[in-house]
Order: C-alpha cells, then structure tokens, then sequence
C-alpha cells in the first residue's frame, strides 16, 4: 500500500480547489471592467489597476504598511535574536519558564492583545501613531522571531561552534564569524515572515488606527465596509504577488511549513 | 560564551514583553473592575458592577451560543476539509509533495481580507455561486449566502483550514502505517480499514485540531465582521464595538475576559479528549 489512493487523491483535490478558489477568484476580479462585484465580469481591462494607482487613502496606507513593517522587522530582529541566541544556546536554570514567558503573547487571540494596547495606549497618547502601531505589531513578531531563531538556532550543531572557540576565538568572534553566517538563511527568511505579519496585520491595527494614521489592511476593511467594487481586487493582486514572492523565499530557504508551525 | 553573559542578551525582549504585553494585559484585567458612569464616563473603582451587568445581561448569553454555535460549525466543516487533504499530505509520494503542502497552508499568510473579498465575490448576490444557479435555471432569485451565518461560517472554516492541517499532519506522525497495512492484508476492504484503524488512530490528532479550530473560530474577527455585514453578532464584534464604537472600556474588558475563560475551559477539553482518545 503506497501512496494516497484514488478516494483519498481526489477528495484532497476538491478541497484544493475550495482553497484556491477565493484566491483564484480575487486575481480574476481585478481585471474586471464592470463597477460592482460580478462573477464572472462582463469584460476585463485594467481600469481598476489604474483606479489603484490614483486613490490617494488606500496608496497612502500602503506607504504606512510598508514603513512600519520595516521598522518592526528590524526592531524585532534587534530584540528577538539575542534572546533566541541565549535561549538556544544558554545552559541557565528556568531557560524553560522564560521561553514560555517570551511566547506567551502568541497564546493570546490578537483580540485581547489589541484591546489592551487600546486601553494602555490611550493616556499615552500612542493610537494612531507610528510608535503606537509598531509597538502593537511588536508583540506579535518579536515572540515570533523568538520562537523562529530559538529553532534555528538550536538545531545548529554544536561541535563547529565548539571547534572555534577550541581554535581560540573568543565568545563573540564565535558569534559573528560562525554561529551568524550558519544562521543567515533562516534570519532571512525570518526577516520576511516577519515584515509579512505586520503587513498584514488587521485586528492589532484596527484598535489602534484612528482616521489619520491608518495601516493598508485597516484602509482595506473600511472600503470593503462601505461599497463593494473590484478596486480592492486590484490592490489584492498586488498583496497576493508580495505574499507569493515570501512564501517562495521562506520556502526555498528553510521550509514553509517548519517556519509557520510550531 | 559564559551563560551568565548570554543571559544579558535576555533583557531588551524581557523588558518589551514586560512593558508592552504583561503590563497592558494586567490593565485589561484592572479595567474589568471599573463601572462606567450615568454620562457614559469610566470611573475608576473595585467593583463587580460591570461584571454583574454583563452576566446578567441576555445579549451576553446570545452572544455566547452564537460564538459557540458558529465556532462549532466552522470547526467541522474545516476539519471535514482538512482531514482529507492532511492525510493526503502525509500519505503521498508524489513528487508535488512540497508545493501541495505549502499551497495548502498559504492562506494562512495571505492577508485575512483578501479572503473575505474573494468569498464575497464567490457567495455574493451577483456573486459565483448565484450566476451559476442561475444560468443552469435551478434558482430564480439570488440565494442569501453572504452577510449572514451561511458566509461566516463558510469564510471562517476556510480561514481556519490551514492551521488544523498543520495541527493533523503534526498528530498523524504517530500514525502507523503498518497496522493498516496488516489490516489490509488480512482481507479488510480499504473503507473498513479506513473506518476501523486509521480514523480510530488518528482520533487524538483530530480533537486536537479541532480544539485548536475552535478557540482560533471564537477569537476571529474580521471574517465575522465583514461577511456578517453587521448582521451576525458574536462575543468577537462585540468586544471590537464595545471597546472602539462605545468607548465603554470596562464592559469591553469584561467581555474580553469573560471569552479568555471560555477559551481556556475549551483548550482544556480539547486536550483532555486528545489524550484520553490516546489511551
């Protein structure tokens, strides 16, 4: 008995189809010529790719987007890889319990995590600002380059590192010179995963976006909220092309499947 | 590298998590305890008032059964779903193998909206499902499948998908093959074997998958807010309304915490069953 079998095969293909279909179904939406949401449109141009291009909130949004995903990827970068470094490589009593206290923020739905930076941001005066925001998305993507790297780093064999410091490097030069470059791929990829996640990060962003500052997903479900043309079809194009191009990355340098599971 | 040093690395992550998530998650808990006022102003105070309100309060109890209903029937219809496409997966030698697994947990990267815009394209009034209907004559009038439970249920099970085959393909590991293989060779047609050994094999990885589908249904927001089109409450849109629409804090907080117990007494069974089904 190998394989899947013919029931098996076939169901599983169903499925796949049900899976790719509102995908499928956005990209073909995009190039739609009609004014509303028809399946299947009446004819197709690209007008709504140019509609995309001159809407100024939506455009202005995506600027956001992409500034805070870039300052949160780096920060959390900074913040998680040492902490990953110690917690993988680090022989301390209650390495456990701190691994658990630094996930912790995953466990909880970003439902609650939002609600309690709302309250806590509040008096601060940090919702809809550009630190608010990226704080917010922080502690979704620092636990997770934590839990990422900690993997990363201790499924790195331990003898070539031991090898080095043997030769007479010191701790540091270890680091750098052996424990980082053997690291890289999966950093990459890590650094990815993780501007991807405040990209598209919705429900963290929708508690603390006020009418000015307003990240793309937020921008997104207001325009949804309000009217339905394939205008964010188009922009779902653009969203689906980026993501693609991560998951190819993630995929070619450590296994899609390893980075986003536990 | 000293393990003393190394621990230094430990300090900007802790002192984050700290600030940034421990810290504001205790308020949430302290802002239960504040009422809100006649003018609808919080006062600050140690009370149970707020609790008592919302627990008293039949809309909670609605809210409940409609969290749990719709959880309920998003997670089997993920998991009937997903199970086949999971032991697909772990059974294949196709050389495909590879980029089925990352299609199949893909959505899960792309942004939550996207998705919910492509089920309002299929399911909507002019939308895949209806055009097709139509044009085979077998409705004359749209059917309502979006704005409403139909949808959320339907957008929700998909949303869910990719985790729970994760979560099986991560529990059939235990699975082992050769007791199907003699349950086949010893004459048991492959639906009897399916029934009698694999899917009894594979029952822990399910309540598993299941519970995490579950408490991952009660805690989704978008999926119900934009398919419900304000017509499908649920203890999820509630918290958002009550927190941002409302600016009632304390009667946010309270619900928030009032869905964490659900959530935990629900994990918790999940993970009994898991392992009871294991023995």
């Amino acid at each position: 008995m190998n394989g899947a079998g013919r029931v098996l095969s076939s169901l599983a293909a169903l499925v796949y189809a049900l899976i790719l279909a509102p995908i499928a179904i956005v990209v073909a939406l995009a190039f739609s010529a009609d004014n509303f949401i028809l399946f299947p449109p009446s004819g197709y141009s690209l007008r709504w790719f140019r509609a995309l291009s001159t809407h100024g909130p939506l455009l202005s949004a995506l600027w956001l987007s992409v500034q805070i995903a870039s300052v949160v990827t780096l920060l959390s970068l900074v913040i998680g890889v040492p902490a990953a470094l110690a917690l993988a490589k680090g022989r301390f009593s209650g390495r456990d319990a701190l691994t658990n206290f630094f996930l912790a923020p995953l466990l909880l739905p970003t439902l609650i995590t939002g609600l309690a930076l709302l309250l806590f941001f509040t008096p601060l005066r940090l919702t809809a600002t550009l630190p608010g925001l990226v704080l917010g998305h922080m502690t979704v993507t620092v636990p997770f380059v934590i839990r990422m790297m900690t993997t990363a780093f201790s499924t790195l064999p331990d003898d070539i590192e031991a090898a080095a410091a043997t030769l007479g490097a010191k701790p540091w030069r270890v680091v750098r010179r052996v424990t980082l470059p053997l690291v890289t791929p999966g950093l990459i990829a890590c650094a990815c995963l993780c501007f991807l996640l405040s990209f598209d990060e919705t429900v963290i962003s929708l508690f603390l976006s006020g009418p000015r500052a307003a990240t793309l997903p937020v921008e997104m479900v207001r325009y949804v909220e309000g009217r339905t043309d394939p205008l964010i079809a188009a922009l779902s194009v653009v969203l689906i092309v980026a993501t693609l191009i991560v998951v190819v990355i993630v995929e070619r340098l450590v296994g899609i499947a390893r980075a986003v599971g536990k | 590298m000293s393990d003393a040093r190394l621990k230094w690395l430990l300090l900007p992550a802790a002192l984050f998590v700290l600030a940034i998530y421990a810290w504001p998650t205790l308020g949430l808990f302290r802002n239960a305890f504040n009422e809100t006022g006649p003018t609808g102003a919080m006062v600050e105070t140690w009370s149970l008032k707020t609790t008592a309100e919302v627990l008293e309060d039949n809309f909670t109890f609605d809210l409940t059964l409609n969290s749990l209903w719709l959880s309920l029937s998003a997670t089997l219809l993920a998991l009937a779903m997903s199970y086949p496409v999971a032991l697909f997966l772990f059974r294949t030698n196709s050389r495909f193998r590879g980029l089925l697994a990352v299609v199949a947990i893909m959505p899960m990267l792309i942004s939550g909206v996207v998705r919910v815009f492509g089920w309002l394209a299929i399911l909507g009034d002019r939308g895949l499902v209806n055009s097709l209907a139509q044009s085979f004559g077998l409705i004359s009038a749209p059917m309502k499948l979006v704005f409403n439970w139909t949808g959320v249920t339907i957008g929700l099970a998909e949303s869910i998908m990719p985790y729970m085959i994760l979560a099986l393909l991560a529990g059939f590991g235990q699975l082992d093959r050769t007791l199907e293989e003699a349950s086949r060779s010893l004459g048991a047609t492959p639906m009897r074997t399916f029934l009698r050994v694999t899917l009894p094999l594979s029952l822990p990885a399910l309540a598993l998958a299941a519970g995490l589908g579950f408490v991952l249904s009660m805690s989704a927001y978008i999926t119900p807010k934009l398919l419900g089109g304000g017509r499908v409450f649920v203890l999820a849109t509630e918290i958002f309304e009550q927190a941002t629409t409302n600016t009632n804090w304390p009667m946010a907080s309270v619900l928030a915490i009032y869905t964490l117990v659900l959530l935990l007494l629900l994990l918790v069974t999940s993970n009994l069953a898991a392992r009871g089904l294991k023995r």
